[in-house]
């Protein structure tokens, strides 16, 4: 009984918290789209600045992981392939890996990990402060105010970045396969271009897209449920980083099963 | 919305609220009247915080009405809470500066939200305030550069650069030395007789309160035990007002069976 009863509270609250996730984007991007027309504008230095530090700043992690991601791929690709005598298939095999699948994955836990949990903390300590109630009483929105901007910013760089980690993998790939096989640049480059259509990388950033949503909701979420002061902001971050890469991980299973049909 | 009296800014009718299935405050009635400093006071748990959150439209009461300058919050939808807002100024027991902005962008804030005036008069009007609070030249700091006085007159600086009608203060002398505190309980009385603010100020600093009250609500586990003047409050025969103003421990009996059964009660 008390399992069921607990089961029962949990499914509960979890229904609850969605609810209140697509509550929150639902009012985000209304002040994305429709703030302008109430005089109510999102804060563009603010989408700018969160655009340099989710963004710009993440570019050599990016690079670093897509590229170390696309050498694995490699050795085991070639590794694999050997079995069959046709290690030179592992250009297609990269290609469709980094594009559809490791490009949008590794960048939307490295940005969960990095600019998730730093938004979760952000909002928390705000929270703790009473610098959101600050924002309310001064009729300022917080949802306006914070959570807009970090999600238009995300909604913009996770994307590009994206597609910057496909490159690197891409690339990843070229320097482990031309030092294995002997294959030329120019070959790898062409070979993969032959390969891949505009859906394969579309399928990955139609990916990223949603991977930037759920990291700043489940930011927000974390972030604004905080209770009990800096104890409660680090329960918060942990909890934010676990949620949105477990939730990522998961979209990625459900797109990938219907993309791929 | 109701019509209130023109010479009540603040009126607060049967409120009831809880905070899950606790009823924290019990049918509490008040009046504020324009230009006038209002004391809340009352004991840790008396509710005076929670009455405040309502008061500033933090919280949907499960029953009664709060009228500030004759709109009943309660009734109110977002936009025209928006507007009420404008002529509100809250100044937090913490400050409540945004960590991410300087004291002169923190000050700033509520002009370029809700002003169209341009960048230069934006500065000079916050500039004016940070000189009412005796923060002028501190407008570059991050408020981490403050000590705990000069980041509550930051507060209040932010709070009055509206030249609102209605203003709030949480703890406004909490953590601070006798020294710094006088300071804020004069500042707060120059806000009232220069600036013709009403005024509810949350504390539980006496000297503080019967310095700058006109007049005192004292409530007690959500209940009001009495409103009145300095005078009335101090010479109140009310044993529990006593205990609070004496700073005595409650004298009530508690049953340890009851006590025991509350704790446990799931």
């Amino acid at each position: 009984m008390f399992i069921l009863e607990k089961l029962g509270r949990t499914t509960v609250s979890a229904v609850v918290e969605a609810g209140y996730i697509f509550a929150l984007l639902v009012e985000s991007l209304f002040w994305i789209l429709v703030g302008p027309f109430f005089n109510q504008s999102v804060r563009v230095p603010s989408v700018f600045s969160q655009m340099m530090q989710i963004g710009i700043a993440a570019i050599p992690i990016v690079f670093v992981l897509s590229f170390a991601i696309g050498v694995m791929l490699a050795i085991q690709g070639i590794h694999t392939l050997k079995t069959f005598g046709a290690e030179s298939q592992v250009v297609l095999g990269i290609a469709f890996s980094v594009t559809r699948e490791f490009g949008p994955l590794i960048t939307g836990i490295l940005i969960a990990g990095r600019s998730g949990s730093a938004l979760a903390a952000r909002i928390g300590t705000m929270q703790v402060n009473q610098e959101i109630d600050a924002l309310r009483v001064m009729g300022i929105n917080p949802v306006r105010y914070l959570i807009s901007p970090a999600l238009l910013a995300v909604l913009i760089m996770v994307p590009t970045l994206t597609f910057f980690s496909d490159l690197a993998g891409l690339l990843g790939g070229a320097v482990y396969s031309g030092i294995e096989l002997g294959l030329s640049y120019d070959a790898y480059a062409s070979q993969s271009i032959e390969v891949l259509k505009v859906d394969d990388v579309m399928q990955g950033l139609y990916k990223s897209v949603v991977f930037a949503t759920i990291i700043v909701m489940v930011g927000v979420v974390n972030g604004f449920s905080v209770k009990g002061g800096a104890e409660g902001v680090g329960k918060a971050t942990t909890r934010s980083v676990v949620m949105a890469i477990s939730f990522i991980v998961i979209a990625d299973m459900i797109f990938t099963y219907f993309l791929n049909r | 919305m109701t019509d209130k009296n023109e010479n009540t800014a603040i009126e607060v009718r049967d409120l009831v609220t809880h905070y899950g299935n606790t009823e924290i405050l019990h049918g509490v009635n008040m009046a504020v009247k324009e230009g006038e400093i209002m004391i809340i006071m009352g004991g840790s748990g008396s509710g005076k915080s929670t009455l405040l959150r309502y008061l500033l439209g933090l919280g949907r009461p499960t029953r009664g009405s709060i009228h500030l300058l004759g709109k009943d919050i309660t009734e109110l939808d977002a936009r025209e809470m928006h507007e009420l807002r404008k002529n509100m100024g809250v100044a937090f027991q913490g400050g409540a500066l945004l960590s991410s902005m300087t004291v002169g962008e923190n000050v700033q804030l509520p002009l370029i939200e809700h002003t169209r005036l341009d960048r230069k008069t934006i500065q000079i009007m916050s500039r004016m305030k940070l000189e009412v609070v005796n923060l002028g030249g501190f407008e570059n700091l991050m408020p981490a550069q403050l000590s705990g006085g000069m980041i509550k007159r930051a507060a209040v600086a932010r709070a009055i650069v509206m030249d609102p009608k209605l203003m709030f203060f949480d703890e406004p002398s909490a953590g601070l030395d006798p020294v710094v505190s006088a300071e804020l309980d004069d500042l707060i009385l120059r806000l009232r007789d220069a600036m013709q603010m009403t005024i509810v100020v949350v504390t539980h600093e006496l000297q503080s309160a019967f310095k700058i009250a006109d007049r005192i609500t004292v409530l007690d586990r959500g209940h009001i035990l009495m409103i009145g003047s300095v005078d009335e409050v101090r010479n109140s025969e009310n044993e529990r007002i006593q205990s609070l103003l004496n700073r005595r421990p409650s004298t009530e009996e508690i049953h340890a069976d009851e006590y025991l059964d509350r704790l446990t009660r799931i």
